[in-house]
């Protein structure tokens, strides 16, 4: 038995993928089919399911209601594609601002001496140490209105004499945009580190040799070489942050709803599982539209992901 | 090409110190006066960690003079960075571009001095010619042999026409072969485009091969320049006779000078030897005899009443060319290299074992040493 596996190259792939295929088939692709047949049914008056087909939960989605002011059959709500929207536009923000953010730090790390590069690493990663909602309560601390910031503020104020009201920075956009931004830095410093760090200082040297001053160098070697990395950070911050309702939970309130947020309140408060499927299935989609486009122009930064 | 200065290169008592790792202070290159002059093959040889590339580095702009300065075309370079010098370096491990074409990396030097597109394609395409990639032009640097990716290199520092031509160990990840071929070729191209090449390499053979200058260095100092013919027979020291090809050395002590002759009483013969006095030398101070082994002849008797020492063949080795004889001189071994001017099968043509000779030293082609 254990001869003849010895032997059998393609027995023994199948025996190495089974496990993590079992995994997926229990835990992924069967809930995946069981949400789409849900976000086809109806709910009933305690929220359970009436299986059936009815586009009536997409329908909703895009904003097609019976829930009407003046007595209409059927009107337009925006309120979901204004959801799905906001989500989509900030996971979008949210990126830029992190690649932004991330790049230059990623640079100077990857150009430190080895020694002190490895402390940096450990830095740039201390905060994962500590639990994700944790580290968002933090922010709550320091952004609410009797919080760090606005302690600190109102402080410097007194001290010049300058009349000072709590700024409210808690419950904005702007709040759950810091959030995700400080959540998912780490994810993109990382990546652009990895291909950073690839690069030979003679490339440096090449391009200042051929006349390239440190702008141009940048531009034309820098930046091209290190797009792998770039490419990998964005998949790995843009597709969790269209779907994570944390953040936007704790930071964000009941003014700033994401997808994420909505689909947990379909199943938890509004008990309407058929319209949180569709609304999983909805973010999926769109995700992997976003997702389908950008790696076909950029690629999935294979080169990274490979390391 | 304003021509104010003879010396396409000149380091003026130029030191580079480094820290080390344990934190003491190194001189990399210690106070080193170079002059290279307009068109010139000038090499830097030495082994690994003798200042060469250092220097090297110190001419592009990638490190900068602790002391001293650097002058390209008789200007004072003091911290020009790299990218306002007019020269170019081909780099040991190539350095291209692997995100661009051969084409795209052979262009970018000329892309940065904003050359129009028309000269930039004529320029690419010549270049390309001269060292033989046409054809080429679309494939990535990933797609090449090695050779091919030193002639990128070459092509890529080449279009830029500089006044001086950097090389660092260009050829020294090829193997044997394509590498003397590349000697002949760089060699060929330097005379062609008449840019002055500074050359760093630790072949001997190389450097011989290919330039019109040597500078030997050892320990962050030039310790000869000159052509390869004086380097090899005038060198003006044992460590340089030492490093270039293979030498004999007897040690004693100054005997007699004699104008441009010298002898010196050389204890384990027992006798003096006389041979050229290369300066430097005192009565009564230790010097150095340097014999070449191809310039020592070996006879079944004294050749000369002087300067003709009895010994016994100790071993030979016959490798086409040579014979490789290896002579037991009272307990010293004289290598000596008799060529094989006749074709024989007969063993008695080529020294055995065992068998007595007398190995000459002709004063003309015996050179005395200060040995300080």
């Amino acid at each position: 038995m254990l001869k003849r596996l010895r032997e059998n190259k393609s027995a023994q792939g199948t025996l190495l993928v089974t496990p993590t295929l079992i995994w997926m088939i229990g835990l992924l692709i069967i809930p995946l089919i069981l949400t789409a047949v849900i976000s086809f049914g109806t709910r009933n008056a305690d929220g359970g399911v009436i299986y059936g087909f009815s586009l009536h939960n997409y329908a909703r989605l895009i904003g097609f209601t019976n829930d009407c002011p003046d007595g209409q059959a059927s009107c337009f709500d925006s309120l979901y594609a204004n959801i799905l929207w906001r989500s989509l536009t900030l996971a979008f923000n949210t990126t830029i601002l992190v690649i932004l953010l991330a790049y230059p730090l990623a640079y100077y790390v990857a150009r430190a001496q080895p020694k002190r590069r490895n402390t940096l690493l450990m830095l740039v990663l201390v905060p994962l140490w500590t639990n994700f909602v944790i580290r968002v309560y933090a922010w709550m601390m320091l952004l609410r209105e009797q919080g760090v910031i606005n302690s600190v503020l109102g402080w410097i104020a007194s001290r010049f004499g300058i009349p000072f009201s709590p700024l409210q920075m808690l419950y904005t956009p702007g709040a759950v945009l810091v959030g995700m931004v400080y959540e998912f830095l780490p994810f993109m410093i990382l990546p652009i580190f990895t291909s950073l760090e690839k690069i030979e200082n003679a490339l440096y040297e090449a391009a200042a040799d051929l006349g390239a001053n440190p702008f141009r160098t940048f531009l034309r070697v820098t930046l091209p070489l290190s797009m792998p990395g770039v490419v990998a950070g964005t998949i790995l911050v843009f597709i969790p942050v269209m779907g994570t309702f944390i953040v936007s939970d704790i930071l964000g309130g009941r003014q700033v709803i994401l997808v994420g947020n909505l689909i947990q309140r379909q199943f938890l408060d509004a008990r309407d599982p058929t319209f949180g499927s569709a609304a999983s299935l909805i973010l999926m989609i769109m995700t992997l539209i976003v997702t389908y486009f950008y790696t076909r122009k950029f690629g999935f930064g294979e080169e990274i992901i490979a390391v | 090409m304003s021509q104010l200065s003879e010396y396409a290169v000149e380091l003026r008592n130029v030191v580079k110190t480094f820290k080390t790792p344990e934190g003491t202070m190194l001189n990399a290159v210690d106070h080193v006066d170079m002059n290279i002059k307009n068109g010139e093959f000038f090499s830097m040889l030495g082994s690994s960690g003798c200042g060469k590339t250092t220097s090297l580095r110190m001419i592009a702009g990638f490190e900068w003079p602790s002391e001293g300065e650097v002058f390209i075309e008789g200007k004072a370079q003091g911290h020009t960075p790299p990218f306002q010098r007019p020269v170019n370096t081909v780099f040991q491990s190539y350095a291209l571009f692997q995100h661009m074409t051969v084409y795209q990396n052979i262009a970018f030097g000329l892309e940065m001095e904003k050359a129009p597109a028309e000269e930039i394609k004529t320029r690419v395409g010549r270049v390309l010619d001269m060292v033989q990639l046409n054809g080429m032009e679309r494939r990535s640097p990933r797609q090449l042999s090695g050779g091919q990716q030193q002639r990128v290199a070459l092509a890529r520092a080449l279009v830029k026409l500089p006044n001086v031509l950097l090389l660092d160990e260009p050829l020294g990840a090829l193997d044997l072969k394509l590498r003397k071929e590349m000697q002949l070729e760089l060699k060929a191209i330097q005379q062609k485009v008449g840019i002055t090449f500074v050359y760093v390499t630790h072949d001997q053979e190389e450097a011989l091969t290919m330039s019109d200058r040597i500078a030997v260095m050892s320990k962050g100092k030039v310790m000869q320049m000159g052509t390869p013919v004086e380097i090899y027979e005038r060198p003006s020291s044992r460590f340089v006779a030492d490093f270039i090809g293979e030498s004999n050395f007897l040690e004693g002590t100054v005997q007699a000078i004699n104008g441009d002759q010298a002898s010196v009483l050389v204890p384990i013969l027992m006798s003096e030897v006389t041979g050229l006095n290369l300066g430097n030398l005192k009565l009564g101070e230790k010097a150095v005899v340097c014999i070449r082994p191809e310039k020592i002849r070996i006879s079944e008797q004294p050749a000369f009443k002087t300067n003709s020492f009895k010994g016994a063949v100790k071993t030979t080795t016959y490798i086409g060319s040579d014979t490789h004889v290896y002579v037991d001189v009272s307990g010293l071994t004289i290598k000596v290299w008799e060529q094989n001017k006749i074709s024989s099968l007969d063993p008695k043509a080529y020294y055995s074992t065992a068998q007595n000779v007398y190995i000459n030293l002709f004063p003309e082609n015996t050179l005395i040493l200060a040995d300080r």
